[in-house]
């Protein structure tokens, strides 16, 4: 066991949390901040992972059963970090906690949320459903903690005070600022998917069935805004065909020149969400390449087999007909000619950026701001903050940054 | 019988929906010896009466009433040493899902009082181990993975014993000068990191390197694994912690890949041409200078007949061997074959800037034949992209061979030597004849031996699809099926150089972690930080092997008699051979045969004719358990007369407690655990599995008792299906309700 001082993981996604109980369970000292108010990041949206088709909340499940039990990490959620300044052994960090409006003495039992007069767009959804403004962030959430959306509470308003049997909520609570010194930082920030709104050309942003990758999760998760249901948004009705568009905004010089790795993927996946709760809905894919590497290459046959057609070509335009009908403009590189295909809903699978831009710290970094590892400086990067990659390869690449910040904590 | 103190949590409105006055004498009759209300044991002076109880002497262990034990574990947990705690779910398993004040609310809630008390009167204070550990690392194998495992577990504070089996250290990538970019700039070659690598190791005095090495064997557990290595010299043995295996992968065979044009002049695989490059011998020889190459990707990947997996990096070293051509034979003309070129990530700029160079062509299509002809060799390609039939003249032809992982089946191995046994043993001619097929059947695997434990379950890690010894790849991708050893690289999953090299720090990690927790006593990965071992009472023990068998991790090795040898610190607490075992010897301290069974007896089943059934859920805590919590979550009604055992894992289900309640009245059984297959959920990896196949030897119990088979039911439920979880407690219980009551009732 190290004596060393603890290592800062800022992040709690899947990598932050893999670096930060890979390095707990071998005897360091962690603290784990995490911005929003559960842990879980991105991963936590998602309705399953590939290839497995399995619930994310099934790894969770075991990574917060772990989080809970290590005396080793420190867990701050509602949490920014503020200034980090390196100095001859590590960090001097500054976070700043949020005001804790809700105390840990919460007991989850809902009766706040129950009188709350607000509601929200629930961020959670993607701004798809509308949650109070007291609430528990969903379903798994963990710390399993309400929180509350302050901003969005009308002025004088008790009554989720009045109602916590807990005496949990405590509309005077006041920010903390908490001063550590770290032996090493961890940057697990994550991503933000590209915005839609940067795709007018393929409808994003403008045509209510153009949706994103991610918001296509929710759509399928039985704990998302419709249940589970598959429906195009602007009708509530379920579509009879839909069209995934790949690279939108990847592998293109005029948005991020990359190839953000999971996008194909993601949409193998969902292409598998969409045979199975819809059967007689026709999907097809229109792509560059087809990207599954590894033994991820079974998603394609799975596809393949679940009756998905494939074109390959990337899309050029996305434009709505008078009755709703989506039009995809293409060049079918294998017919060699130029196409159109007609859809009911359309999914652009957006690329991944990385997070960590508002991060105020010098954090070195490539041309399309992944951070890279400093060694000399104990700074480290793990995740997508890193490099775009999937959630195997995240916490694979978590466990090893987590080692690289350990070993340089231990030095003197 | 242990002392037991019961503390009955009435918030979160549980209070409201119960009648507690008579919870007092309910207490008694239970044998618990005392029992206390309090509106909020969460709160700080809930959590000193507790502290107050378990300090007192006075009790033994601790029930604790109220919400599931997934919540407020920090406020209300016991050092497990001193205090066992046994949580009953009151709030999401009765208030918060079943309606107030109703008569089948109120027994539902003090049939769960009964068993927690029932439960927590056989728990016991676990232990931790005492033992010497031993903090070495090995790492078996010394290319790019290893070497980084070297150093992490070094760097990480611990001795290291690196063994390789070439005369030098570097594996593959040694031959290479320069490597694909993993860090900017992204548009050209970087230097090969190895030597630095190889120097750094050499001036780290706490790591032992041994060349020309191999494992002779290791016995043993984490923490004190007994090697013994055999080289040039004298055999070395020595005491090690853990174990990273970074023996990588090796090439596809070309020589089946024929119709690829492998055996013709001039057709080179991309190992081959590496070193070539290296040892600049490359030329074709008759038609002198190297004017035109062909690179046909995929050469045996995603390819039904070779490798079904993409073996990820060929594509970048294609392209990396044509930037190398390039530069080693000025104004070669390269075209890569491929199907979907799969640069990922920041690859993608480096393929950009191979793309743009002038005498790169890149063309998609499938490659069906390559053939002599003209002064070189001629591919044939049906062009996808152009619509038709393409053919490229080349002087060398470059098939992109895929990985295959230097893993050994430890599991065929073990068949294989048991069949040989067999063999030798030749106790009859039926006998010796189906052995000899098996061992035919797994010739192949003869001499493959790389770890070589010298475990029951065999001498290496067990495999998975296509060879990998991994288990949870996507959410825990170092973690094998032998506790305390770890793979990294290319053996764990096709990948490329960089990811090698972090996979090498992860497992070194891994691998550190096991030394700690076998340090403290303590279970690592899925149950982390567990304490208590499990006891066999071996006087009973019949020798069946059920346990030695079916362990997911290989824990448990057997004496020449066929009698288990527990190997406390493999073990990861998961119960298994606890469900497996008919003579029911073997328990934890807070898990036992008898502690689940004593609940099942503490479920009062009413009369007859009182039409009340009753139904029995045994629930993985992993997954079907926390499905159900949501479901209270959301507030979800379901069957009243469901009584819910959690379970660590279906695969601890003994026999013994579903004849137990179906004995007793219960009318029926339903085992919710993960989903098994081949697409496995189950933490334990088999567990679900083992459940399944015990059910069906269940049928003759059922049978003797002439009972239904309908009254077992085993459903496969993920951790995400709270929305399903009540609908398949209400089905069984429709089902029963067809079948009608149990007619041992009464009995």
């Amino acid at each position: 066991m190290t004596t060393s001082k603890p290592i800062v993981v800022l992040g709690a996604g899947i990598a932050g949390i893999s670096a930060a109980l890979e390095a707990a369970e071998a005897g360091q000292e962690v603290v784990l901040v995490e911005r929003d108010s559960a842990v879980g990041g991105r991963v936590a949206k998602l309705h399953r992972y590939f290839p497995k088709l399995c619930p994310p909340s099934c790894g969770l499940e075991i990574d917060t059963r772990r989080l809970e039990k290590n005396p080793r990490i420190r867990v701050l959620t509602r949490t920014d970090l503020v200034a980090a300044e390196r100095t001859d052994t590590g960090w001097k960090v500054t976070l700043r906690e949020e005001p804790a409006w809700v105390k840990p003495s919460c007991t989850a039992c809902g009766e706040c949320a129950k009188v709350c007069p607000t509601s929200v767009p629930d961020p959670f959804n993607f701004g798809l459903a509308k949650v109070p403004a007291i609430r528990i962030p969903h379903l798994d959430a963990w710390p399993r903690r309400y929180a509350m959306d302050r901003a969005a509470c009308p002025a004088d308003c008790h009554q989720c005070v009045e109602a916590c049997p807990a005496k949990a909520v405590d509309l005077s609570a006041k920010e903390r600022r908490i001063d550590l010194d770290a032996g090493a930082l961890v940057i697990a920030t994550g991503w933000v998917p590209y915005p839609l709104e940067k795709l007018p050309e393929l409808g994003g942003g403008v045509l209510a069935d153009v949706v994103s990758n991610v918001v296509l999760e929710r759509l399928a998760s039985p704990s998302g805004p419709t249940g589970g249901r598959i429906l195009r948004p602007s009708d509530g009705r379920p579509p009879r065909s839909v069209v995934f568009v790949q690279c939108a905004g990847s592998r293109d010089v005029n948005h991020l020149p990359y190839c953000s790795s999971v996008c194909c993927l993601a949409s193998l996946k969902q292409t598998l969400y969409l045979r199975e709760a819809l059967p007689e809905t026709s999907v097809t894919v229109c792509y560059i390449d087809r990207r599954a590497p590894g033994r991820n290459e079974s998603m394609l046959s799975k596809a393949e087999s679940a009756g998905v057609k494939f074109v390959k070509g990337k899309v050029g335009s996305v434009t709505c007909a008078g009755d709703g009908t989506l039009r995809l403009k293409l060049e079918d590189q294998e017919a060699g000619r130029l196409t159109e295909l007609e859809a009911d809903l359309v999914v652009l699978a957006t690329g991944m950026r990385p997070a960590s831009g508002e991060l105020p710290l010098h954090v070195p970094r490539d041309e399309d701001g992944f951070a890279l590892e400093d060694r000399a400086s104990r700074l480290f990067a793990a995740g997508v903050a890193k490099r775009p990659e999937d959630v195997a390869s995240c916490v694979r690449d978590a466990t090893g940054a987590a080692a690289k910040a350990m070993a340089a904590a231990r030095s003197h | 019988m242990g002392r037991v103190g019961v503390f009955v949590c009435t918030g979160c409105g549980i209070g409201a929906s119960l009648r507690t006055d008579g919870f007092e004498s309910l207490a008694k009759e239970s044998g618990a010896a005392r029992l206390a209300l309090h509106p909020a044991l969460c709160a700080p002076e809930g959590q000193e009466l507790l502290r107050q109880a378990a300090a007192s002497g006075a009790v033994d262990a601790l029930v604790i009433a109220g919400c599931s034990a997934r919540h407020k574990r920090l406020e209300l947990s016991f050092d497990p040493e001193k205090m066992p705690v046994e949580r009953v779910v009151l709030r999401e398993q009765v208030t918060w899902s079943h309606p107030a004040g109703e008569e089948d609310t109120q027994m539902l809630a003090e049939d769960l009082l009964r068993m927690g008390v029932a439960r927590a009167a056989t728990m016991k204070p676990a232990e931790r181990a005492q033992e010497t550990i031993e903090p070495t690392v090995l790492v078996v194998g010394g290319g790019l993975a290893g070497l980084n495992a070297a150093l992490a577990a070094s760097g990480l504070g611990h001795p290291v014993v690196l063994v390789e089996k070439a005369t030098r250290l570097g594996g593959y990538l040694t031959v290479l000068k320069q490597v694909v970019p993993d860090v900017p700039p992204y548009d050209r070659l970087h230097a090969n990191p190895i030597p630095e690598l190889v120097r750094e190791i050499e001036k780290d005095t706490n790591i032992r390197v041994l060349l020309a090495t191999r494992v002779k064997e290791i016995a043993g557990q984490p923490g004190q694994f007994a090697v013994e290595l055999e080289g040039n010299g004298d055999p070395i043995t020595l005491k090690v912690g853990a174990i990273v295996q970074a023996t990588g992968a090796r090439p596809y065979d070309a020589s089946r890949l024929s119709h690829l044009g492998y055996g013709q002049k001039g057709v080179l695989t991309t190992a081959e041409l590496d070193r070539r490059l290296a040892d600049g011998s490359l030329t074709v020889s008759g038609s002198g200078a190297i004017k035109r190459v062909a690179f046909i990707q995929c050469a045996g990947s995603r390819d039904a007949q070779h490798l079904p997996y993409c073996s990820t990096d060929c594509c970048a070293a294609s392209l990396r061997q044509v930037l190398q051509l390039r530069e080693a034979i000025p104004g070669v003309e390269c075209s890569v074959v491929f199907r979907d070129l799969r640069t990922p990530g920041q690859l993608e700029r480096f393929y950009q800037a191979v793309q743009d160079r002038s005498g790169v062509l890149l063309v998609r299509g499938e490659v069906e034949s390559v053939a002599a002809g003209g002064d070189g060799l001629r591919v044939g390609v049906s062009d996808s992209l152009l619509g038709e039939a393409v053919e490229i003249e080349a002087d060398l032809v470059v098939l992109a061979t895929g990985m295959v992982p230097v893993s050994a089946d430890g599991e065929a191995i073990r068949q294989l030597r048991d069949a040989k046994k067999r063999i030798e043993k030749n106790e009859s001619e039926t006998q010796r004849k189906a052995a000899e097929a098996l061992a035919a059947s797994l010739a192949a695997h003869e001499g493959t031996e790389i770890l070589n434990l010298s475990y029951r379950q065999g001498p290496d890690l067990p495999v998975l699809a296509y060879g990998f010894p991994d288990s949870h790849y996507i959410c825990f991708p170092y973690e094998t099926r032998r506790t305390g050893v770890y793979t990294a690289g290319c053996v764990r999953a096709p990948m490329g150089w960089g990811q090698a090299a972090e996979d090498g720090w992860g497992a070194a990690m891994k691998a550190v972690q096991a030394i700690v927790a076998a340090r403290q006593g303590e279970a690592v990965h899925p149950r982390s930080g567990d304490v208590g071992f499990a006891s066999f009472f071996l006087q009973r023990c019949t020798q069946c092997k059920r346990c030695t068998e079916e362990c997911p991790v290989g824990a448990i090795d057997e004496d020449p008699k066929g009698t288990p040898q527990y190997n406390k610190l493999r073990c990861r607490r998961c119960g298994i051979c606890l469900g497996a075992c008919p003579e029911r010897i073997i328990s934890y301290p807070d898990y036992s045969v008898d502690g689940i069974a004593s609940m099942i007896k503490a479920i009062e089943v009413p009369e007859e004719d009182e039409e009340k059934p009753r139904i029995l859920a045994l629930l993985c805590e992993n997954d079907a358990l926390p499905a159900l919590d949501d479901a209270a979550m959301k507030r979800t009604r379901w069957n009243p007369w469901v009584r819910v055992i959690p379970v660590r894992c279906l695969g601890s289900v003994n026999i013994i407690w579903i004849s137990e309640a179906l004995s007793r009245g219960i009318d029926g059984v339903v085992l919710v655990g993960c989903k098994r297959g081949a697409d496995y959920q189950c933490h334990f990896i088999q567990g679900s599995e083992l459940a399944n196949k015990r059910m069906e030897n269940l049928q003759e119990t059922l049978t003797r008792l002439s009972l239904e088979s309908e009254r077992v039911r085993v459903v496969e439920l993920g951790r995400d299906e709270w929305d399903r979880i009540p609908a398949v407690l209400d089905d069984f219980a429709k089902t029963l309700d067809d079948l009608g009551l149990n007619p041992l009732k009464g009995f």
